[in-house]
């Protein structure tokens, strides 16, 4: 049991449902800052349940890892809207549906 | 004594040459070639004399080559007396030839590369002799195949030439086939590839009644010998090898590379001693050829074929020489014969050089105009015929009497032999220096730096004999029974006069006597000219087979249909598979996620369902 008595599970299943919303919007938006948005939210579901997982356990190695995480979405964040921007620039449209181009 | 010396002064030249000839002038190339050969030839007589009376075997160790298990091979040379005989003959008659190429090859295209790979075979040559086990003379033997058909092939635009290379390369190779078997054997066998040892084992052996691991090695290393030195069956390759330059021709294909084989024989000759079946193959063999090819001589054309069949022919007495047992006299042959034989190519070769003709039907009444030629090429030719007090008289007499005590009837074929050679040889002097010119206009004597060697080999033609070869040799070698026997002997010498008078009633004193007697014999005579249609049986027997089956068999089934049918298919299929999976890349990125998910719920799924099972 966490000290604020809130149960491990709770914290699990919030995560999950947080993935599984960004799972969701990322398959389902067209728009490339949002589906980019739901990357960051599926980045923090996973998070979420590092983080409930170390207090839980009483472990530092969840935690380590949650930084690796933050990191890892920082640089993620700063790649992905150059491109975005870049897609914007060249396209006008931030639609995922347009950019095909290296299909064949 | 730093034997390695003498071929480092060739190899050197040859790099050098062959490095920066291309660019160098003709005076540098020159300089390098025949200062290589000089270098060479003096360092021989300077370790013949420090060595002298050179009794014993001089072994040199310089290092280790291959050493792998028990196995240790190393580079070792050694001098003896046979191998300072050869040494002598190579970069002596070697020099000599070196010299005269300049002259011959001043005109021709690629003049670095011709001194360069003559340089290598000078290498290869001298390695061939020096070397003190049988993997290095197999280099050796090797190289020196490799340099003949660099050789023969130097004219590698006409297509007959580069034919000629790959036939003499590919015939050898049948030969060495059994040379190598023959090597593993002697491993097998003593344990051993350096001569002393394998030699000391050898004589220790009982002499073998029937067909013993001694005979075995003797054979197959007689088939090696065949192959190098033109003996039936594998003579076929050195007509053909006529195509190369003339100088290679007297260096390669009389002097020296042709007679490795026959010094292979006399260096094996303790195997030989105590295999007496090999024995008796090998003179039965130098028999058949010499006498084969000696009928063969009598009938043609090309200047140069006739030279080349009377090679074949006068290896086979040495090797009918070493066949009954008198391997000094053998050599003692390979001695004269290089004289002679190099010096008959050579004036062929002024010849040529001085008609552009080598057919000799073409020639005639060349006497006034080639003096020098004319002179050194008929004491070439009393020579081979065994004239008395001439350099072949006495080489080929000792073979005979040493045949006349093995067998009388190889004596008789031999000495019917000698009568052919004498025939065939001044049929040719005959025919390009008497009678009336027929068909050349212009012709002019060879500059002297060819008529010079000329000249030399001249006059070691005439005298060579006296230098009492197989006397000098009689220590390294066993015993050959047999004394002098003047009747025998005046019976050879007979025969050769014959052979020169015949000669003459056929060609100068009755011109057109030959054709009607080629005439009234018919089918034999195109029997012989055709050389017995051994090429054509050849063809028949073994090429066509080979080819056939090449293309029918190899190269439309296994090659098409299975290698790359197997390789086709098999990226057939790659392809197939790529066509399916292609659809997975719609460029639709919601739809990659969507598999992305998938295939993530999928391996979960598994893991769960695999961990639950356990």
């Amino acid at each position: 049991m966490s000290a604020a008595g809130v149960p491990l599970s709770w914290y699990l299943v919030l995560a999950a449902l947080l993935f599984t919303l960004g799972a969701a919007g990322f398959i389902f938006r067209r728009n490339i800052i949002t589906m980019f948005m739901c990357i960051e939210l599926m980045l923090n579901a996973v998070n979420l349940t590092f983080v409930a997982l170390a207090y839980h356990l009483r472990q530092v190695d969840g935690l380590v890892l949650a930084f690796f995480v933050m990191v890892v979405a920082a640089a993620e964040a700063a790649v992905g809207l150059a491109i975005i921007l870049t897609v914007f620039r060249n396209r006008a449209s931030v639609q995922i549906d347009e950019v095909q181009a290296l299909k064949d | 004594m730093h034997l390695w010396l003498i071929p480092a002064f060739p190899l050197a030249g040859f790099l050098l040459n062959g490095i920066f000839g291309r660019r160098a002038s003709k005076t540098f190339v020159n300089a390098v070639a025949v200062g290589a050969v000089l270098a060479s030839f003096l360092w021989t007589l300077k370790t013949l004399g420090a060595l002298w009376p050179l009794e014993a075997l001089h072994l040199e160790r310089y290092f280790t080559w291959i050493q792998a298990g028990d196995v240790r091979i190393g580079f070792d040379l050694a001098m003896d007396r046979l191998s300072a005989v050869m040494l002598l003959v190579i970069t002596g008659v070697g020099l000599l030839i070196h010299i005269y190429s300049i002259g011959y090859m001043a005109h021709e295209g690629g003049y670095y590369r011709f001194f360069a790979y003559l340089n290598l075979f000078m290498f290869f040559m001298i390695t061939l002799v020096l070397a003190a086990n049988f993997l290095l003379l197999f280099v050796g033997w090797e190289g020196v195949g490799l340099c003949s058909y660099l050789l023969i092939g130097f004219w590698f635009l006409r297509s007959s030439a580069t034919n000629a290379a790959n036939k003499a390369f590919i015939v050898n190779r049948v030969g060495d086939f059994g040379f190598s078997i023959g090597i593993y054997l002697i491993y097998l066998h003593f344990g051993s590839l350096d001569f002393p040892e394998v030699f000391q084992a050898a004589s220790r052996q009982p002499v073998e009644a029937g067909l013993g691991p001694l005979t075995l090695i003797g054979l197959l290393l007689a088939v090696g010998a065949t192959g190098k030195s033109a003996q039936i069956p594998l003579y076929v390759w050195l007509p053909d090898a006529m195509e190369g330059p003339t100088p290679v021709s007297a260096l390669i294909h009389a002097a020296t590379m042709v007679t490795a084989g026959v010094y292979m024989v006399a260096r094996c000759s303790a195997i030989y001693t105590h295999a007496p079946l090999a024995m008796e193959a090998v003179a039965l063999i130098g028999l058949a050829t010499a006498f084969l090819a000696a009928t063969i001589g009598l009938t043609q054309f090309d200047i140069k074929k006739v030279f080349a069949y009377s090679t074949i022919s006068q290896l086979g007495y040495m090797f009918l020489g070493a066949g009954v047992g008198a391997f000094g006299a053998s050599i003692y042959h390979l001695w004269t014969h290089a004289f002679f034989k190099a010096l008959l190519f050579l004036g062929a070769g002024s010849l040529i050089h001085a008609l552009g003709e080598q057919d000799l039907r073409k020639m005639g009444g060349l006497r006034a105009k080639t003096p020098i030629t004319f002179w050194t090429l008929l004491a070439a030719a009393v020579s081979i015929s065994g004239v008395p007090f001439t350099a072949g008289f006495f080489s080929k007499d000792e073979i005979l009497l040493a045949a006349y005590h093995h067998a009388p009837w190889m004596y008789w074929m031999g000495t019917l032999t000698a009568a052919l050679t004498a025939f065939y040889v001044f049929r040719a002097i005959f025919l390009a220096f008497f009678g009336e010119p027929r068909g050349w206009s212009h012709a002019h004597e060879s500059p002297p730096v060819m008529t010079v060697p000329l000249a030399l080999l001249a006059v070691l033609s005439l005298i060579g004999g006296f230098a009492p070869v197989s006397r000098w040799l009689a220590p390294s070698f066993p015993a050959a029974q047999g004394h002098h026997e003047t009747v025998l002997v005046a019976i050879s010498v007979g025969a050769g006069l014959a052979g020169i008078a015949l000669a003459w009633w056929f060609y100068v004193a009755r011109p057109g006597l030959a054709e009607r007697v080629a005439a009234r014999l018919g089918a034999f005579y195109r029997l012989v000219y055709n050389k017995y249609f051994v090429d054509e049986i050849y063809r028949a027997a073994l090429v066509q087979p080979v080819i056939t089956s090449s293309q029918q068999m190899l190269w439309r089934k296994v090659d098409v249909g299975w290698i790359d049918g197997a390789v086709n298919g098999l990226a057939a299929r790659a392809c197939a598979a790529g066509d399916l999976l292609r659809r997975l890349q719609s460029g639709n990125l919601r739809s990659y996620a969507a598999w992305v998910l998938l295939g993530a719920l999928g391996l979960l799924l598994t893991i769960g369902v695999a961990g639950g099972a356990r």
